[in-house]
């Protein structure tokens, strides 16, 4: 048998090179925009397209790192505890609640399970603007403006729904075999849950920190609506400060910008490995 | 030691209108193994999940060792299973899983390590007990599940299908080795399979399931030599049995089956001979079942000639089966290689009338 082995037509790699190149383009040219601001001289955004700086100074983050407040104290490093334990609070908060009602959802017979899945899904398509006033008002109320558990409660409460869903779609592709199997160990059910289940799911639990770490992390609406007091500022906000509507500085907006998206990138590095099976892992029936 | 006793049993799921088993009773006396055959969905593991505590029985009682286990959870109950996916834990190494029901029972440290090497031994795992379930072979990871049921030394075995995944080769070498740990343990166990030779090995008692209704409980000579009703007679036995319709006729004492192209002399006197109830009239409707080896293409003194054409020839190494149409139907005959005829010749086959089982035509059950 003369089987040659022929590879892809040249002509059609080509073609698919170039056109993964150009979308890459379109993603990163904005990317690097702001990356050649940031380290661009001047607080004007430049009119020209070019992704190269014309000069290059540090002179932005120098700003950025060691501007102070009222009380002498720096800054970037307030605002950036202030969205690290946001952000932490939030993942831990988040992922605990969510995993725990998942895996209730994906394995016990209980009134309410589908209405409650339901639910879930219909409160991921109210836009977040949407809810802005009603939380506040609720906030307001519970005396949480202004504070770290109140933006963590928010932050917590939208990002639930999409890490059940996710977690759930995982569970349910865990074969039962090995619950039973446990069960007939003698494992009460949350020992399953603790030895079997999560070990199990890494991937999916991954991603689901991740997701709302950067929920967390990222968000800017809410954080500017309900920190009012400049002390209580995360990095989103603290950033959009230096661009007002009487003075602004974009060479400072942007150093800011490409500092604050550096934890997400290398949680996304070290989780990279987890995350690929993660996302396909719920998708596929196992 | 302890019997498994099934009094009473029903199992209806929730959603569906025919109970899955109506009403079911099995003793299994202590130390046998219990062989549970039957076709696809007729609730083979359904009855060992309602043993096994993972399934609820609708009514009816489970004993183990004289105890009413019915309302204790699984792990309560000393019973192991296996199941066909092995289900081992896949993020434990070998040795966690054997010891993980141990930990839990929170058996001291030195007894576990004993335990499961000794288990490990047992079953030549000692030098995979370090890895995990991924890095081994499908018939080492049956291994090891058999090796997770040992280490606790039950009071009961169950074991859903466990050989099914493995080829054939794997496969019966893992039950002689399931065999020969019975004859070590000589715990009661109750084994689900698809596999004839399975069944007919491993079995002290064979118990025959069709729609959730026992069909017939015996040794695996009894069930293939004496098969309670034609379903019994057609399941068991490869290729599976012969049956033609015929008519009982009784000419003074002597009865026969008279079908198209043939006529079969009953009631002989050789032990295990049907014993014919009397013909209500003169004639009754049956049917006479041949196993494909009990047809021969040369005949003895006594034997009835069927003749019939052959339509397809299937060659198994030393043996061959022949695919006859005959005048009463398709015939099935397994002979030696040699001698076979082809395709397109028309053969007569002949039969020990003392070797034919008799069923009755409308209740199918034998006479
Ligand atoms: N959880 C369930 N809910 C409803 N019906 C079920 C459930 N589990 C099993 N059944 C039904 O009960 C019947 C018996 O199932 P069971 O699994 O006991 O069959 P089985 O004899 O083990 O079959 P197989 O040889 O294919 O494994 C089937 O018709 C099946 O569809
Ligand atoms: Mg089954």
């Amino acid at each position: 048998m003369s089987t040659t082995r022929r590879g892809p037509n040249p002509a059609l790699l080509v073609l698919t090179y170039v056109g993964l190149i150009v979308l890459c383009g379109i993603v990163l040219y904005p990317v690097m925009l702001v990356c050649k601001k940031a380290f661009e001289p001047g607080s004007q955004f430049a009119l020209s397209a070019s992704p190269v700086p014309t000069a290059v100074t540090l002179d932005h983050f120098r700003e950025l790192f060691t501007t102070r407040g009222g009380g002498g104290e720096l800054l970037f490093l307030r605002h950036a505890a202030n969205s690290i334990v946001v952000a932490l609070l939030t993942t831990v908060v988040g992922v605990s609640l969510s995993c725990t009602a998942a895996y209730a959802l994906s394995r016990f017979k209980f009134p309410g399970r589908k209405t409650g899945l339901t639910m879930f899904l219909v409160v991921q398509m109210f836009p977040a603007t949407l809810l802005l006033l009603p939380l506040y008002v609720i906030l307001n109320k519970l005396g949480l403006l202004n504070s770290i558990a109140g933006l963590v409660l928010v932050y917590s409460t939208t990002a639930i729904p999409f890490c059940v869903w996710t977690l759930k779609g995982y569970f349910d592709s865990l074969p039962r075999e090995l619950e039973e199997a446990a069960r007939i160990d003698g494992a009460s059910p949350w020992m399953i849950f603790r030895k079997i289940i999560l070990p199990l799911s890494r991937p999916a639990l991954s991603v689901t920190a991740l997701f709302s770490f950067m929920t967390a992390w990222n968000e800017f609406i809410m954080a500017s609506t309900f920190m009012t007091n400049q002390t209580k500022y995360t990095l989103p906000v603290l950033i959009q400060s230096s661009v007002t509507e009487f003075s602004a500085d974009w060479g400072l907006f942007a150093a800011g910008a490409v500092v604050t998206s550096v934890p997400v990138m290398i949680a996304f590095y070290v989780l990279q490995k987890y995350l690929v099976g993660g996302l396909t892992a719920g998708a596929v029936k196992g | 030691m302890s019997e498994l006793e099934l009094v009473g049993i029903r199992k209806l799921y929730e959603g569906v209108s025919r109970p899955v088993i109506p009403d079911l009773a099995l003793t299994i006396p202590s130390g046998q193994m219990a062989v549970l055959v039957g076709p696809s969905g007729c609730g083979k593991s359904t009855t060992l999940r309602m043993v096994a505590g993972l399934e609820e029985p609708t009514a009816g009682t489970i004993k183990i060792g004289k105890r009413d286990v019915t309302n204790l959870p699984p792990a309560e109950r000393d019973i192991a299973m296996v199941v066909q996916s092995y289900a081992l834990y896949p993020h434990m190494t070998v040795f966690e899983n054997m010891a993980f029901g141990l930990r839990i029972k929170h058996l001291p440290e030195a007894e576990i390590r004993k335990r499961v090497t000794a288990a490990a031994d047992n079953l030549g795992l000692t030098q995979y007990l370090e890895r995990q379930p991924k890095a081994l072979s499908g018939g080492q990871r049956q291994r090891v599940a058999i090796g997770r049921a040992l280490v606790r030394a039950p009071k009961v075995f169950l074991f859903d299908e466990p050989l099914s995944n493995l080829d054939a080769k794997l496969r019966s070498d893992m039950r002689r080795e399931i065999a020969r740990i019975h004859q070590q343990s000589k715990t009661t166990s109750m084994y689900v399979t698809h596999d004839q030779i399975e069944a007919m090995t491993l079995a002290d008692m064979i118990v025959v399931l069709k729609d959730g209704v026992i069909q017939q409980i015996g040794t695996p000579v009894d069930i293939y030599e004496r098969p309670a009703n034609r379903f019994v007679a057609g399941f068991f036995g490869t290729p599976s049995m012969n049956f033609l319709s015929a008519d009982l006729t009784a000419t003074g004492e002597r009865q026969s089956a008279r079908g198209a192209g043939f006529e079969i002399p009953l009631g002989h006197k050789f032990s295990g001979a049907p014993t014919l109830r009397p013909a209500k009239e003169s004639v009754d409707r049956i049917v006479v079942g041949i196993r494909p080896e009990r047809l021969s293409l040369v005949g003895n003194a006594d034997d009835v000639a069927l003749s019939g054409s052959v339509a397809m020839r299937e060659v198994l190494g030393a043996e061959v089966v022949l695919h006859l149409e005959s005048a009463a139907g398709p015939l099935t005959v397994r002979t030696d290689a040699g001698s076979a005829p082809r395709p397109g010749d028309t053969v007569q086959v002949w039969l020990d009338p003392k070797m034919v089982h008799v069923f009755d035509g409308a209740t199918e059950l034998r006479l």
